[in-house]
C-alpha cells in the first residue's frame, strides 16, 4: 500500500446510510475527527458502530451520503483504499492470520515488498521494529500468531496498522478481551499516541471513554443522538443517552439466608481441547441461596469446568458432589435431572438450537416429559401454551412463538435459554457469561431475573469475566487462575484493583494473613 | 528371489505410480490452501487424461505427429486450468456448496471424457506414449538408479514440482496471500487483497496440475484411454492433502506410501503369493482409510477456513 502523499488531518462521514435485508444499520449518520483528537464512538450492540466503520474502511458500500478526507471526497472500494488515504482499523476480532508470522501478517499488506518470485520479508520485520520502537508497542516480528497472548495480539494489531501507513485510527472495542490491566497499559499507550494521530475508540465501557476521549458521539438505532465533551458528561449521563432510558443494573442486597452447601467441587482436574491439564485441582463450595460469582481472564479454565458441570468434558479426578451424588462424568441428562440448571457460554450454538422455533427451543430439555409427549407425541397445545407464557412472563420479544430462534437478538435468545432454565425449577443454576454482548436493556432484565432466583434459595453459579457484573450480583466471588481458585472472598470486600491484581495471577494484597479466610455465605451487605 | 530384488521391483513400480497422485494432490493442495476443497479433481484428471491421449492420437499420421505428446499435455493443462475456472465460478462467485458442486465437476468431467472418447475413437487403442529417459550417469548408480532416474520426463517433472511447489507457498507473495485467505479471508481483504481473485487463481493453478496428472496416465502409464482409467486417484489425491497437513513434503510421503502399497500388492499378485487378490487390491485404500483415521486432528497450520465461501458483507 502507497502511504498516503498528506497526511491525514480531518476526517468527516456525511449523512451515512446503510440497509441491511430488514435492518437501517445507518440512518443519516454525520461525524467528524482531526488529529490529535480522540472521538469516542459508543453505543448498543447492534447500534450500527461495526457497520460504519466498516463504510469507512470501504468494505461495506454505503447506500447513500458521502466521506470527506481533508476536505476532499473519497471514495473507499476496499481497505487498501481506506489504507492509502491514511485510515486504519483495529477491528474487535483480529485481522491476523493465526499460521504465519507477525511479519508475514504485515507482509500481506505492504505490496512494496511483493517481488517476483520473492517476498521481502526481512523488510517487514526491520518496518515491525521501527514503528513498535518510536510507538513503544515491543512486538516480536518473528513470532506465529497463535503463540501470542490476546494483550500481545492486540499489540500486533496497532502496530501492523501503524505500519501500513495509518494515521488515523478506528479502534473497534479494543479492550472487550483484555484484562484490566492490559486495559489500563492500552489507554495509557493510546494517550501517549493520540498527540500525532486522529483515534476514533469504540466502546460500550464508560469508564474508558470517560479515560481516553475529548469528544463522545452516542449512535443509538443507527442514528446520531448525542454529540459533546467528554469532560462534561458523566458515565451515567452518557448510559441514559445510549439505552434511550435511565439505566440502574440491579445489586444484590443480600437477605442473609445461610443456605447449606449445594454444590460441592473437590480437586476437579480436567484436560483441555489441546490435551493438556487445563483445571488442575479446583475446589469450590456453592450454596443454596447464594450468588457465587466466578472471576477471571477467559482462558484460565472456566469454559472447561462449566463443560465438566455439564457432563460435556469428561472429567479426569476429582468429584462434584450435587445433592449428595457425585456427577462426574455422568450423562448431560443425568445431571439435567439430578437439578441442574445450565446457561451455556455459546448461546448460539449451545444454548439453542437456532432453525428451532422459540416454542420448541423452550422444551428442549423437556420433550419426553409427560407434559409435553404423550405415547411419543408432542402434545402441541401444551408446548404453544408452555410457550406463550413464558414469552409473557420473561418478556421474550419475538414477532411469534414459531419464529426461529436463530433470528432473533442475542439479548433475547439469552431470555428463551434462561427461561427454560428457570421454569424447569433447578436447584441450581450454572450462568456462562450470561450477559456478554447484549444491550443493557436486557442485560438489567437477567440480573433481575437471576437475583430473583437467588431469593428463592437457588444456588446460583454466575462466571463472568465483566467485574461490574460479578461484584452486583454476587455474595461470594471466587477469582480463577490458571485452573485453581485462586481466592474466595465476600463480595463486600472486593474492589476494580484487588479483583483485578488476583485476577492477573498475583498475590492478593490485602490478604490478611491467612490464606483461605472462610467466609460465611450470605454476607449481609449494607 | 531374493528380499532385496523384492525390494527394488516394488520401489521401481511404485515411483511411477506416485507421479499422477502426486501432481494431482500437489495441485489439490493450492486449491485447499486457498480454502476451496476441489472434489472435481477426479473429472478434472478423465479430462486431462483423455485430451493427453486424443490429441498425439489424432496427430499420428500428420506432419505434428512429433509435437504429438508436447500438444496433448498443453491440451491437458488448458482444460484443467479451464475447468478450474468453472469450478471457481461455481464455488467462489455463486458460493455454491462445494462439496456438491465438486461431485458434479467429478460426474461431469468423467462422463464428457468418456462420452467424446467413444464418439472420437470407440474401440480400444493404444498412443505411442512418452519414452522413459534414462538420465545418464545417475541412471547406473545401483540400486537408486533404477528407483529413481530412470522414467520419462513427467515424473522428474512432478519430483522436481515438490520443491518447486513448497517454494511457491511459503517464499513468494503469492503464496502468502493462498495461506491467508484460506485461513482467513477476511483478514486479508482488511489487508487488501483480493480474496476472490487468489482463489480463480489458485483452483486454476490446482485445476491444471490435476490435468496433467491425467495426461501422465494416459500417456505415460497406460499409453491409452479408457473410462476407468482415473480409477478415483482424484480421490484419493484430495485425501492425500488431508494426509499430508497440507505440506507439498508431507503430500509427497503420502503419495509415495500409497503407491508402495499399490505396487507391493500387484507384485504379490506377480510373485504368486496364495492370498485372494481381491483383499490385497483394497490394501493400499485400506491404507489411506487407517491412516486418516488416525492422523492428528490438530489443524493449527492448516487453512482453516475450508470449505466456507466467504462474503464480504456477510455480518458475523
Amino acid at each position: 500500500m502507497t502511504p498516503s502523499l498528506e497526511p491525514i488531518s480531518e476526517l468527516k462521514l456525511e449523512g451515512i446510510t446503510k440497509r441491511f435485508p430488514g435492518v437501517l444499520a445507518c440512518d443519516g449518520i454525520s461525524l467528524q475527527v482531526r488529529r490529535g483528537e480522540v472521538l469516542a464512538l459508543v453505543g448498543e450492540n447492534g447500534a450500527g458502530k461495526t457497520t460504519l466503520m466498516n463504510i469507512i474502511m470501504g468494505l461495506y458500500r454505503p447506500d447513500s451520503g458521502s466521506i470527506h478526507v481533508n476536505g476532499e471526497e473519497v471514495h473507499f472500494h476496499s481497505p487498501g483504499d481506506a489504507y492509502a488515504r491514511g485510515i486504519g482499523m483495529v477491528h474487535q476480532h483480529f485481522m491476523l492470520v493465526p499460521n504465519m508470522t507477525v511479519a508475514e501478517n504485515l507482509a500481506l499488506g505492504l505490496k512494496e515488498l511483493h517481488h517476483f518470485m520473492n517476498l521481502d520479508i526481512k523488510g517487514a520485520a526491520k518496518r515491525i521494529r521501527e514503528v513498535s520502537e518510536r510507538y513503544e508497542l515491543p512486538v516480536n516480528p518473528d513470532a506465529y500468531i497463535w503463540q501470542l497472548s490476546v494483550g500481545e495480539q492486540q499489540r500486533v494489531e496497532l502496530v501492523k496498522t501503524l505500519c501500513l501507513g495509518a494515521r488515523l485510527l478506528i479502534l473497534d472495542e479494543p479492550t472487550s478481551a483484555l484484562t484490566p490491566q492490559e486495559t489500563d497499559d492500552l489507554i495509557v499507550r493510546l494517550q501517549r499516541m493520540a498527540s500525532e494521530l486522529a483515534i476514533i475508540f469504540i466502546s460500550h465501557k464508560l469508564n474508558e471513554v470517560k479515560a481516553l476521549s475529548d469528544r463522545v458521539s452516542i449512535l443509538r438505532h443507527g442514528a446520531v443522538v448525542f454529540n459533546g465533551q467528554t469532560a462534561n458528561h458523566e458515565p451515567s449521563e452518557l448510559a441514559a443517552l445510549m439505552t434511550g432510558h435511565d439505566v440502574v443494573l440491579p445489586r444484590n442486597e443480600g437477605s442473609g439466608i445461610q443456605g447449606e452447601a449445594l454444590l460441592s467441587v473437590q480437586n476437579l482436574c480436567v484436560r483441555g481441547d489441546r490435551g493438556n491439564l487445563v483445571l488442575d485441582g479446583l475446589s469450590l463450595e456453592l450454596r443454596a441461596g447464594e450468588v457465587l460469582g466466578m472471576a477471571g481472564v477467559s482462558g484460565n479454565g472456566q469454559r472447561e469446568f462449566a463443560d465438566a458441570l455439564a457432563g460435556l468434558r469428561p472429567v479426569e479426578s476429582g468429584q462434584i458432589l450435587f445433592g449428595g451424588k457425585d456427577l462426574a462424568n455422568r450423562t448431560p441428562r443425568e445431571i439435567i435431572h439430578a437439578g441442574m440448571g445450565y446457561v451455556p457460554e455459546d448461546r448460539q450454538t449451545e444454548g439453542i438450537v437456532p432453525s428451532f422455533s422459540v416454542k420448541d427451543n423452550l422444551i428442549l430439555k423437556d420433550f419426553a416429559e409427560p407434559r409435553f409427549s404423550k405415547m411419543a407425541f408432542l402434545r402441541k397445545k401444551e408446548i404453544d401454551s408452555n410457550a406463550e407464557v413464558l414469552k409473557e412472563r420473561f418478556d421474550i420479544r419475538c414477532p411469534s412463538t414459531s419464529t426461529a430462534t436463530g433470528s432473533l437478538s442475542g439479548g433475547n435468545i439469552q431470555k428463551v435459554i434462561l427461561a427454560r432454565e428457570i421454569s424447569r425449577g433447578p436447584k441450581a443454576l450454572v450462568a456462562v457469561y450470561p450477559t456478554r454482548g447484549i444491550d443493557m436493556g436486557a442485560q438489567e432484565f437477567i440480573h433481575e431475573q437471576l437475583l430473583a432466583r437467588r431469593r428463592e434459595g437457588i444456588g446460583i453459579l454466575l462466571i463472568s469475566e465483566e467485574l461490574e457484573e460479578v461484584m452486583n450480583l454476587s455474595d461470594r466471588i471466587a477469582v480463577i487462575y490458571k485452573g485453581k481458585i485462586l481466592k474466595v472472598l465476600p463480595a463486600v470486600e472486593a474492589t476494580r484493583e484487588r479483583l483485578g491484581i488476583l485476577m492477573a495471577g498475583l498475590a492478593d494484597p490485602d490478604s490478611p494473613g491467612d490464606e483461605q479466610a472462610e467466609v460465611p455465605a450470605g454476607v449481609v451487605h449494607e | 528371489m531374493s528380499a532385496g530384488l523384492m525390494i527394488y521391483n516394488v520401489l521401481c513400480l511404485a515411483v511411477p505410480f506416485s507421479v499422477a497422485l502426486l501432481l494431482a494432490a500437489l495441485g489439490e493442495n493450492f486449491n485447499q490452501r486457498a480454502g476451496v476443497f476441489n472434489l472435481g479433481c477426479d473429472g478434472i484428471m478423465c479430462m486431462g487424461a483423455f485430451l493427453g491421449f486424443m490429441v498425439p492420437f489424432s496427430l499420428k499420421a500428420t506432419p505434428w505427429a512429433a509435437y504429438g505428446n508436447l500438444l496433448g499435455i498443453g491440451a491437458a493443462l488448458a482444460v484443467g486450468a479451464a475447468m478450474g475456472v468453472v469450478f471457481a465460478l461455481v464455488t467462489v462467485t455463486f458460493r455454491a456448496s462445494q462439496g456438491i458442486a465438486g461431485i458434479g465437476l467429478q460426474m461431469l468431467g468423467w462422463g464428457l471424457a468418456g462420452t467424446l472418447f467413444r464418439h472420437f475413437v470407440g474401440g480400444v487403442t493404444g498412443v505411442e506414449g512418452m519414452a522413459a529417459l534414462a538420465i545418464p550417469g545417475l541412471s547406473k548408480i545401483p540400486f537408486l538408479g533404477g528407483v529413481l532416474f530412470n522414467h520419462n520426463a513427467l515424473t522428474y517433472t512432478a519430483l522436481l514440482l515438490v520443491p518447486a511447489c513448497w517454494f511457491l507457498l511459503y517464499k513468494t507473495p503469492w503464496g502468502l496471500k493462498v495461506r491467508a485467505v484460506g485461513t482467513h479471508p477476511r483478514a486479508a481483504d482488511t489487508m487488501g487483497i483480493h480474496v476472490d481473485r487468489i482463489r480463480y487463481q489458485a483452483l486454476m493453478l490446482g485445476g491444471a496440475m490435476a490435468g496433467l496428472a491425467g495426461a501422465y496416465l494416459s500417456l505415460c502409464q497406460a499409453k491409452m484411454f479408457s473410462d476407468d482409467l482415473v480409477a478415483g486417484r482424484g480421490f484419493i489425491a484430495v485425501a492425500l492433502v488431508y494426509f499430508g497437513r497440507w505440506s507439498p513434503l508431507g503430500i509427497l510421503g503420502g503419495a509415495l506410501l500409497f503407491s508402495i502399497a499399490q505396487s507391493f500388492q500387484l507384485s504379490m499378485q506377480v510373485w504368486g503369493i496364495k492370498f485372494p487378490y481381491e483383499f490385497a487390491v483394497m490394501l493400499p485404500y485400506v491404507l489411506v482409510i487407517v491412516v486418516l483415521a488416525l492422523a492428528r486432528k490438530a489443524r493449527q497450520l492448516g487453512p482453516t477456513d475450508l470449505g466456507k465461501p466467504y462474503n464480504r458483507e456477510m455480518r458475523f
